[in-house]
């Protein structure tokens, strides 16, 4: 089964593998690296500039592309509000996977971050919030040890203190050089889930691009409500994978945020420039009436 | 043994699978079909039956031996409404009182079309959650194989057992050495270094028991197996059902909670210490 959650992340859309890879070759050798952003719904190229210029969406076709876990908080909650859980927490070896710990080592040189998710305590608009964001950067936020226990830790400071939950999914799906331990991930978080649920908190899921394999079967697809941002990938299985059990192509929206709000998985689709006041809007909505179970 | 030397028997043409074990261990079996939202899936059967006099519900992955069988249970990949059958079941012993005997056999969770168009996702996930909250006791036992989520799904319990030849992986094993080296060939050198045996799983507290198989494999003889799987029914039971509902609960919490390694780091921040 997770062939697909790894590659589903690598076959992008409908793109061809081999023409991929003539990509990768073209972009290495005749563009400046990190000057024009490709889109891979569209195929348009963008300069960076021009890209950033439009809170990362592309010019022609508007879908989403990836902000990194600081871009991210920076986009949504109140200045200056956010203070981080775990910043320090770090992933060993669980099986001892040969590599990883360097591996682990050059990415967090790379990133500045110390794992694929970024968990703390902010306000949005006033209203405290627990926000937990991914950033595909790191090893394409697939969830091991360290972003199992950082969902769980948030959900659980949640549940304690009475707060909402928003969480901003990415991921390419388990993080398979960590095992069996990062299937046992899926079921740690979905259980930190369910008793944020019971004690009758909001839990909202921001999809962002690509929510995929273990994380969409797990954590992200329980929120109260379910919103993406638009032209995503969002799915299960990995589209290659698929693509070679029925012997065809599949349609180029197969696994976007629209297919998924069209087959009942996604309460609605927000443009990132209107995202902020939406979530501003459901908090408030949810905030305890007269007599709710919060104070 | 190795964990490929495993992989080989537990593909042993003839190995028992759930129709073979549910008559051998379990009384008066009466199977219940739907998941009364779509369909009904082939790749999980379920219903109510007796063991050692106690009435339980018995939720299990089917794989069949000849094509035909295989057809009808899409050689054991359950859809959605697989997931949300078993789901359905699972409610229904929480109702009545009754534990949970899940018996897990499946190379993965179906990856389709339909699949996605039903939400595979959202079925795994939902099972995983509501699961845990269960207020019955849960059992699971892997039969064969335990594959990724589509195993996860039936395998959030109180105890988890597995039989001695059966693995549990994030992964299989092929699709580990095709993203890893590009070469799904090297299948058996993948399953040599995830740590998928009974062994390797109890060593990482995943696996709680690991239930003996007749010598040679659970094919040479089925009834003696049979029996094995009995009497880990039977211990596991006791063990559970007297346990009170908050303690159950809490452990089976724990129980994956404390799954997982990692470093807090030097300067030790955590959380911010108002609670
Ligand atoms: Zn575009």
């Amino acid at each position: 089964m997770l062939e697909d959650l790894f590659s589903v992340v690598r076959t992008r859309f409908n793109s061809d593998p081999s023409d991929d890879q003539d990509a990768q070759k073209r972009k290495k050798t005749d563009i400046p690296k990190g000057l024009i952003f490709k889109c891979p719904r569209c195929a348009n190229n963008t300069f960076m500039d021009d890209l950033a210029a439009n809170s990362k969406v592309c010019p022609k076709c508007g879908y989403h592309s990836r902000l990194t876990a600081a871009e991210r908080l920076d986009i949504t909650v109140d200045k200056g509000s956010f203070e981080e859980f775990d910043a320090d927490m770090m992933s060993k070896n669980p099986i001892d996977f040969p590599d990883y710990e360097e591996k682990q080592q050059a990415l967090r040189e790379k990133t500045g971050l110390k794992d694929a998710v970024v968990c703390g305590r902010a306000k949005l608009r006033g209203e405290d919030i627990v926000i937990i964001v991914m950033d595909s950067n790191y090893m394409m936020a697939s969830m091991g040890s360290v972003v199992g226990e950082k969902i769980a830790r948030a959900f659980e400071y949640a549940t304690l203190n009475r707060l909402p939950v928003i969480a901003f999914t990415a991921s390419g799906g388990a993080r398979m050089q960590e095992g069996i331990v990062s299937l046992m991930q899926m079921a740690k978080t979905s259980g930190a889930v369910g008793r944020h649920s019971a004690a009758g908190l909001l839990y909202i899921t921001v999809m962002t691009d690509p929510t995929t394999g273990g994380v969409t079967a797990s954590f992200a697809s329980l929120g109260d409500i379910i919103i993406a941002e638009p032209k995503v990938l969002i799915g299960f299985a990995g589209r290659r994978v698929i693509e070679g059990t029925i012997r065809q192509r599949l349609p180029d929206d197969f696994q976007s945020a629209e297919f998924m709000l069209e087959n009942g998985f996604v309460d609605m689709i927000v443009e990132r420039k209107k995202l902020r006041r939406t979530l501003a809007h459901l908090l408030k909505l949810h905030k305890p009436y007269n007599g709710g179970a919060a104070q | 043994m190795t964990a490929s030397q495993k992989m080989e028997i537990v593909r042993t043409k003839g190995r028992p699978t759930v129709r073979d074990y549910i008559p051998m261990i379990f009384e008066d079996f009466f199977e219940m079909h739907g998941d009364r939202l779509y369909g009904d899936d082939g790749a999980i059967m379920g219903g109510v039956a007796y063991f050692e006099g106690i009435p339980v519900t018995v939720i299990g992955q089917v794989k069949g031996r000849t094509l035909e069988e295989n057809q009808q249970c899409n050689f054991g990949m359950p859809h959605p409404e697989g997931y949300r059958k078993a789901l359905r079941l699972a409610k229904q012993a929480e109702k009545f009182r009754r534990p949970v005997i899940c018996l897990v056999d499946t190379s993965g969770a179906f990856c389709g079309v339909e699949a996605e168009k039903r939400g595979q996702g959202e079925a795994i996930a939902r099972s995983i959650m509501e699961f845990m909250e269960l207020k019955t006791p849960v059992i699971s036992i892997i039969l064969g194989e335990g594959g990724s989520g589509g195993a996860l799904a039936m395998c959030v319990c109180d105890e988890l057992a597995m039989l001695e030849n059966a693995t549990y992986s994030v992964i299989s094993p092929r699709g580990f050495a095709s993203i890893l080296w590009k070469n799904p060939a090297r299948e058996s050198e993948a399953a040599d270094i995830m740590h998928i045996t009974a062994e390797d799983l109890k060593a990482l507290n995943v696996c709680d028991y690991i239930i003996e198989e007749s010598e040679g494999g659970a094919h040479t003889d089925p009834e003696q197996t049979a029996e094995n799987i009995s009497e880990y029914i039977s211990s596991a039971l006791k063990r559970n059902l007297q346990k009170g509902l908050d303690e159950m609960l809490n452990a089976r919490y724990n129980k994956f909670r404390a799954i997982g390694e990692f470093d807090e780091g030097v300067e030790k921040t955590g959380v911010p210490s108002d609670s």
